[in-house]
């Protein structure tokens, strides 16, 4: 199907759920010891001053091992956590304009402050994006909700994650239908405003409708408001293992600079 | 088995915008019955499937399952006796994988999961998709999708299936398939369908809507015999009830011109014969 990149994306999103049937190590890990460590990560990447950029970079290697563990494929993790980045940069496109104050000196050109900013935002954007991917392609959409919950999340907003992350996909096909119909019968114009606030709505309508149907076809099979999502897991030494150390190595980052004291040591190791 | 029963008295259904979609329909269907609801297109005939499984409320009159009558309370029971498969399987398969996807009724039912997975087995057995559980239901042929939706409905061990539209969008082999597995089955079944080929193979009895009221309700046989009836209906006999087009121009051409005319008339395939 053609349409917009981003629609694809969208539906293709699903195919996390692919990778979560699959069963490497991380995969039987319980999905409360993912979801903490993930939660864990993302916290202590975002406590960062708003200057940092070296040392968010050793975070970069949790998504990666995790996704070398799991023998994930990197390219499609790649695409997906890339769509964070126009996003990202929207957020931090005003700092080099308020934040002008030089902070660093490469080569006599100076940087200011807000250039560095808008790169720990785009930094943090594709660590926070890569770990969620990673977390659910691990995981499972259905069973991170259920982790959730059994952490302590009100069952209510467990059940109205799932349900967004289903009809997320929903919206994508219908839009990727109506866009592709547009385009087969646009003559090759541009879409103008006036027609592009139509669609958006006929698009609502659809997807709306859709919605509900899922939603009868749900009670249908005696759905009342619990997401029964398989046998539940029990968390065992192997997963408090893994949140342990998880967990160190991101606090090990955090107080100390590892990207310094590396470089420090391969400096002295060279005299 | 008295529970099997599906019974409908003065059932009228008036939507929001004042449409009559259902007009005092009343019917009565008995265990093991298998029966066809036919109609144009906004005759009712999704409308009245939709109250069967208590989505929709009647305006007035009611609906009784068994002896139960259907209200707020009985609404949980009901729906475990009454499994509904729903027109676009797309609708229906939502979990990652077929074997989740067929697993969500009995674990909603709170089965213990050895329980689903005999059940989950047996219905995909059932239906001859076990081989593709593991699968993302969207990767599955239209064929295999409506098989998983129906095992997906099997699972929950329902007294009576209601199926709206069980052949639309198949291929010939599949609807084939489907119809001979749809036969075996020894619930008490209802469908809706434009498909009146299957109908006649498949349901002793059918009802037929318009404008929401019940126009005819009888042996299938009969009603598609009723050409008047058909015909203020808008409805067209069952292709299989039809002359052949090919043999009615045959016996035309015997009657008025001499054998050797035929060539002209009859196409390649028949010729060669």
């Amino acid at each position: 199907m053609s349409g917009p990149p981003v629609l694809g994306a969208l539906v293709e999103f699903r195919q996390l759920d692919l990778f979560a049937a699959q069963s490497s190590g991380v995969h039987r890990l319980d999905a409360r010891a993912k979801v903490v460590v993930v939660l864990a990560f993302v916290v202590c990447v975002m406590s960062f001053g708003r200057y940092a950029v070296a040392s968010l970079l050793p975070y970069f290697a949790f998504p990666v091992l995790v996704a070398i563990w799991a023998q994930l494929p990197f390219a499609m993790l790649a695409r997906k956590v890339a769509m964070v980045v126009p996003i990202a940069v929207l957020i931090g496109l005003p700092n080099p304009f308020f934040d002008r104050e030089m902070v660093l000196h490469v080569a006599g050109l100076g940087i200011s402050g807000g250039w560095i900013s808008l790169v720990s935002i785009v930094l943090r954007a594709l660590l926070a994006a890569a770990a969620a991917i990673v977390l659910v392609a691990v995981t499972g959409f259905p069973a991170v909700c259920g982790a959730l919950e059994r952490l302590g999340m009100p069952k209510a907003l467990a059940v109205q994650l799932l349900f967004l992350y289903r009809y997320l996909t929903v919206l994508g096909e219908e839009a990727l239908r109506m866009t592709t119909a547009r385009e087969l019968r646009g003559g090759g114009r541009k879409l103008s405003i006036r027609l592009y606030g139509v669609l958006v709505g006929r698009l609502l309508m659809r997807t709306w409708d859709r919605a509900e149907r899922i939603y009868l076809a749900m009670c249908a099979r005696g759905f009342v408001g619990d997401f029964n999502s398989g046998p539940v897991s029990r968390f065992g030494w192997r997963d408090l293992a893994f949140v342990g150390g998880c967990c160190g190595a991101f606090l090990l980052f955090r107080v100390r600079d590892v990207v310094q004291v590396v470089g420090n040591a391969a400096l002295g190791g060279g005299r | 088995m008295s529970h099997h029963l599906v019974e409908a008295s003065n059932l009228t259904h008036v939507y929001d915008d004042g449409t009559v979609a259902l007009n005092e329909v009343s019917f009565r269907i008995t265990h093991g019955e298998s029966v066809a609801i036919i109609g144009v297109n906004g005759a009712g005939k999704s409308t009245l499937l939709l109250h069967l499984n208590g989505y929709l409320h009647p305006t007035r009159g009611d609906i009784r399952i068994g002896e139960t009558p259907l209200t707020k309370e009985t609404l949980p029971a009901i729906r475990r006796t009454v499994g509904l498969v729903f027109q676009d399987p797309d609708d229906q398969l939502f979990m990652p994988t077929v074997y989740d996807d067929v697993a969500f009724g009995p674990r909603n039912q709170g089965l213990p999961e050895t329980e689903v997975e005999r059940r989950v087995q047996d219905a995909l057995e059932r239906v001859g998709v076990w081989a593709v559980r593991s699968k993302p239901p969207y990767r599955l042929s239209g064929g295999e999708k409506k098989r998983v939706a129906i095992a997906g409905v099997l699972a929950m061990a329902p007294d009576i299936l209601v199926m709206d539209e069980p052949t639309s969008g198949l291929d010939p082999h599949a609807r084939r398939q489907l119809i001979r597995l749809l036969g075996e089955f020894s619930h008490t079944r209802i469908f809706t369908s434009h498909d009146l080929d299957m109908v006649l193979e498949l349901c002793p009895r059918t009802i037929v809507l318009m404008q929401g009221a019940v126009m005819a309700d009888g042996p299938t046989r009969e009603i598609f015999g009723d050409a008047a009836l058909l015909e203020r209906c808008m409805l067209e006999r069952p292709l299989s009830m039809q002359s052949c087009p090919i043999c009615a121009a045959r016996q035309r051409q015997v009657a008025s011109t001499r054998p050797r005319a035929w060539r002209e008339v009859l196409p390649l395939q028949a010729r060669r014969r």
